[in-house]
Order: structure tokens, then C-alpha cells, then sequence
């Protein structure tokens, strides 16, 4: 079972998924918190499926606000950076680079463009969040 | 690295986590808890402020610089007029140097940026005299 457990964290790693952060996490478990992580984790993707929803809605309205859209995102990158949820952090950190060429941006056309490109990151981002869920779920459930 | 990290409880130092992120809240919380360091969290700036009205004091403040309502610059000047002199490290995710340059001169002892680990907060807590490496 251990192995599974080990087999499970390290393809978490070599897949990008879990960088370095998340040993630091791992660090400050202790017997007084046993499940430190697995809080974490739980509040983690608590507050991340908020974001993600606060997204989903101001991109629905149609208009792009981008300075909304980069205070979400940042809000994002930086708990998912806290948790060391790598892939999540970089799909973030090009999301909010579109967001602030997006804003720059004085074509219209061009404008457009970033727009697209913001929806196809953060339907990326979903993906690896909700990859991410499930294969942490699958580590910490192993563990138990 | 469990067994290298020191316990700072006889020492009684306190802490303030200023931080409007739940995830940091959590882990600055329990990376101070880790070192022996009693420590309230709060949300933002002016929970900060709100605080220290109240009579609270704290040997050192966490500070975030990017929160609601009040942000980690204007609650580093904020406290510094009202006499406060307890040492803040800001704690900030990458930011740009004039960002980092008003924020140093709002007041702070020392920055580190964000994640925090037990290492980077030991160099807060070493910088700013509550430890000394053996």
C-alpha cells in the first residue's frame, strides 16, 4: 500500500502536476495535524472552484473586463502557487499575460483575439484543475 | 528537515498573518505554529489596523500586499503612524520593482516573496533578530 502511495505522489511530480511547494506542504505535517495536507488540499479547491466560477460568470457577460479577470486569476495563481499545483500555475500565469495584452490591446480585432485566447487557457485550466482534483483525491485516499 | 527545525517557544513571540488568501492564511499559520510562534491571522489591511486598536501587539507582522479593502501598503503606513513598531515583513508573489520599492518604504523590515517556507520565514525571523542560526 505505501508503494502505491509513493508510486502515486511521484507520477503526481514527473507529470508537472505537483512541484516542489507541495513538499513544503507535506513538511509541515505533523502529529498534532496529521491531514494538514489533505486541508489544505480541500480548502484549496474550495476557493479555486469559487474563482473559477466568479471567471466563468465574467466571461459570460460577453464584455471582456480584463482588470476583473486578472484580480481573479491572480488570486488563483497564487493559492494554487501556495499548494504547488504546477501546471494550474502556469495555464494562470497565461491566462493574466493575455489579460494584459488584452488591455493594452486598442484594435478591436486584436482585442478579439486575446479574448479567444483567454477562453481556450481557462478551458485548459479546468482541465488540469479538475485532473489535478481527482489524482490528488486518489493520493490522499490511498494514504488513508 | 522535520527534525531541523527549531522551536522558538521559549522565546513567546508573536505573530500576525495579514493575508486575504485562505490557502496562505492556512499555511503561514501553521508555518509559524511549526516554529513555536503564537499567531492570529486576519484578513486584510484594515483588520490589521482594526487589531492594533484593540490593544493587540505583535512581535512581528506577515504582511500581504495585495488584499481588499486595505491593502498590505497602505496597512504598513497605516500602522507605522500610529506608533507601531513591530518589525512587517512583506510577503508578496513576484511583483514590480516600483510595487516592491513603495512597499519597502511604507515600512517594512524585510520582504520575502510568497511561497513562504520554513526556510524563507527562519531568514525573515534571523534578518530580523528573533533568531540566531546555530
Amino acid at each position: 500500500m505505501q508503494r502505491q502511495v509513493a508510486l502515486i505522489k511521484q507520477s503526481l511530480f514527473d507529470q508537472g502536476y505537483l512541484d516542489e511547494q507541495f513538499v513544503e506542504l507535506e513538511e509541515l505535517q505533523d502529529d498534532a495535524n496529521p491531514n494538514f495536507v489533505e486541508e489544505v488540499a480541500t480548502l484549496y479547491f474550495k476557493d479555486s472552484a469559487r474563482l473559477i466560477s466568479n471567471i466563468e460568470q465574467a466571461l459570460e457577460r460577453g464584455s471582456f473586463d480584463f482588470n476583473r479577470l486578472d484580480n481573479y486569476m491572480h488570486q488563483f495563481k497564487g493559492s494554487s502557487t501556495s499548494i504547488g499545483a504546477s501546471k494550474v500555475k502556469t495555464e494562470c500565469t497565461m491566462f493574466r499575460e493575455y489579460c494584459r495584452v488584452g488591455n493594452a490591446e486598442v484594435f478591436s480585432l486584436f482585442r478579439t483575439c486575446d479574448e479567444c485566447r483567454c477562453l481556450r487557457t481557462f478551458k485548459q485550466l479546468k482541465k488540469e484543475h479538475a485532473t489535478l482534483r481527482k489524482k490528488l483525491e486518489q493520493y490522499f485516499q490511498a494514504s488513508k | 528537515m522535520a527534525d531541523e527545525v527549531p522551536n522558538l517557544a521559549e522565546s513567546k513571540l508573536t505573530a500576525l498573518v495579514v493575508d486575504d488568501n485562505y490557502v496562505n492564511q492556512s499555511m503561514h499559520h501553521k508555518l509559524l505554529d511549526r516554529l513555536g510562534i503564537e499567531n492570529d491571522v486576519v484578513c486584510n489591511g484594515q483588520e490589521a489596523v482594526d487589531v492594533h486598536c484593540s490593544g493587540r501587539n505583535y512581535d512581528l507582522i506577515l504582511m500581504d500586499m495585495d488584499m481588499p479593502v486595505m491593502n498590505g501598503i497602505q496597512a504598513t503606513k497605516r500602522l507605522r503612524e500610529m506608533g507601531i513598531e513591530s518589525k512587517i515583513a512583506g510577503v508578496t508573489t513576484r511583483a514590480k520593482e516600483e510595487e516592491m520599492q513603495e512597499f519597502m518604504e511604507a515600512g517594512l523590515n524585510d520582504f520575502q516573496e510568497k511561497p513562504l517556507t520554513i526556510s524563507k520565514l527562519l531568514s525573515i525571523l534571523h534578518k530580523l533578530d528573533f533568531y540566531v542560526h546555530t
